[in-house]
């Protein structure tokens, strides 16, 4: 063994850490997950393990035989045709060139498609263009196929939507004013995405995910959840993920509630028991990365959160594990040692059921 | 970035069975190791078997239910997606849409 590990920051800066230095790391991140989500830490087992993972030689890094799970994608089967704003490589073919090369070249568990703009408003504008991608795609596809938007509720504001601004209206101390925006907001929002799911479900969709909720905070969480739950009553074989924008819910309302549970603060411990009671199949976890801390940090307090989450659900459980969550560190380019070590910490220790 | 997740962790779509699984994890809310079992029964395999290229590929075009190299006119894409269907014993409604199409 090396007397240091070559590792990274949470920007994906190279460091160097003896194995002391990282177990110290990982014991800090655990505690920081601790204090914020008020769960239990990483047993010492589970340090020793994901410090075996961390120091492991090799570059690339993998599960062992029996050990593999479900992979899940927001978009990302696309990729190919995106450009780098999506992380694509920007080549000129069609988005079924994209999905298809990714379900039998790359041997994806699932694919998916999604709008360039990936959020929900703008798709409602262009709702048959869309249906239409999905529905030749699905003909050839034999994998699962996800359409995937998000709620950006954010849209909804002015100046690019009707509803008077909340981040205009709490500084000028309006505060009623700016809860009422967001409830409007989410109601418009809550419609659209059961409108646009219903369309969807009509045409042959075989699942649908609600990607990055929560990203303006309760209200839109509470949407999604009040649309998730709309339309599996209404569509019961489509699957539905709905997975988070953040490791808790920002509380840009402060005191709304879904089904009496405040989702304010929420942790992914208990958004997942709320996604499992409206109908979702699979629920996505996002841990936030904190750049100016190191690699094992970062994957040691998402471990921790994530660990839990599973314990609790009831339904499968992907941990979002894109640029900048989950221990993945926050750049474009993404280093693969990170990425191919939280793959391996998370199945292995965090039990998860997908990424 | 999802490359790196596909070859580090994931189960290998329809190289082997992941596709199955993730099926049983959309229409049934099967946790990993439920779903895993129940496709390996539905199969006639052991669990280990549903990651193994050796095993799987002739037997998905044994059974028809599509390949990652597929062949002109064989089984790929709704067709194979009808008999995962029937295969699992579940509703995929992409298939159920398709074939409502026929009896109008």
């Amino acid at each position: 063994m090396p007397k240091t590990i070559l590792t990274r920051m949470g920007d994906g800066e190279r460091v160097h850490m003896s194995l002391s230095e990282i177990r110290d790391e990982l014991q800090k991140g655990t505690e920081n997950a601790v204090d914020m989500a008020r769960i239990p830490a990483l047993p010492d087992d589970d340090i020793e393990h994901l410090l075996d993972i961390i120091a492991e030689p090799g570059r690339v890094v993998s599960v062992p035989h029996g050990h593999e799970l479900i992979v899940t994608d927001d978009g990302m089967a696309e990729c190919f045709s995106g450009t780098e704003a999506d992380g694509g490589s920007g080549v000129s073919i069609s988005r079924q060139a994209s999905v298809l090369s990714y379900e039998r070249g790359l041997a994806a568990d699932t694919g998916s498609i999604g709008h360039t703009d990936y959020s929900f408003k703008p798709v409602k504008a262009v709702l048959d263009v869309e249906l239409q991608a999905y529905h030749q795609i699905s003909l050839l596809t034999t994998a699962p196929l996800f359409y995937g938007s998000q709620p950006n509720m954010g849209q909804y504001f002015q100046p690019d939507g009707p509803f008077p601004n909340p981040v205009d209206l709490m500084p000028a101390g309006k505060i009623k004013e700016a809860q009422a925006a967001q409830e409007e907001a989410a109601a418009q929002l809550c419609d659209d995405m059961v409108y646009i799911g219903k369309e969807f479900n009509a045409m042959g969709c075989e699942g649908f995910n609600f990607d990055t909720a929560g990203s303006s905070g309760d209200a839109e969480f509470y949407a999604t959840l009040e649309a998730a739950r709309q339309l599996k009553e209404h569509a019961p074989h489509m699957a539905l993920i709905i997975g988070m924008a953040s490791e808790f819910v920002l509380g840009m309302h402060g005191e709304i509630a879904f089904d009496g549970q405040q989702l304010a603060g929420l942790f992914p411990h208990d958004q997942v028991k709320l996604a499992e009671s409206v109908g979702a199949d699979i629920f996505g976890p996002a841990i936030n990365v904190d750049t100016s801390k190191s690699f094992p940090w970062n994957l040691a307090k998402a471990l921790t959160m994530i660990t839990e989450t599973v314990k609790r659900a009831d339904i499968p459980v992907h941990p979002n594990v894109g640029m900048g969550v989950c221990g993945i560190p926050m750049l474009l380019q993404v280093p693969i040692d990170c990425v191919s070590r939280v793959s391996k910490a998370l199945t292995l220790i965090g039990k998860a059921d997908g990424l | 970035m999802p490359i790196t997740h596909i070859v580090a962790a994931g189960m290998g779509g329809i190289r082997t069975a992941g596709d199955l699984v993730a099926w049983m994890q959309m229409a049934r809310r099967m946790k990993l190791a439920d779903a895993k079992a129940y496709v390996a029964d539905k199969l006639g395999v052991d669990v280990v078997d549903l990651v193994d290229e050796d095993v799987m590929h002739p037997l998905r075009k044994e059974m028809g239910i599509g390949t990652a190299t597929p062949m002109a006119g064989g089984p790929e894409g709704i067709l194979a997606k009808s008999r995962v269907a029937d295969l699992l014993g579940i509703e995929i409604n992409s298939v159920k849409r398709f074939k409502s199409r026929f009896e109008k």
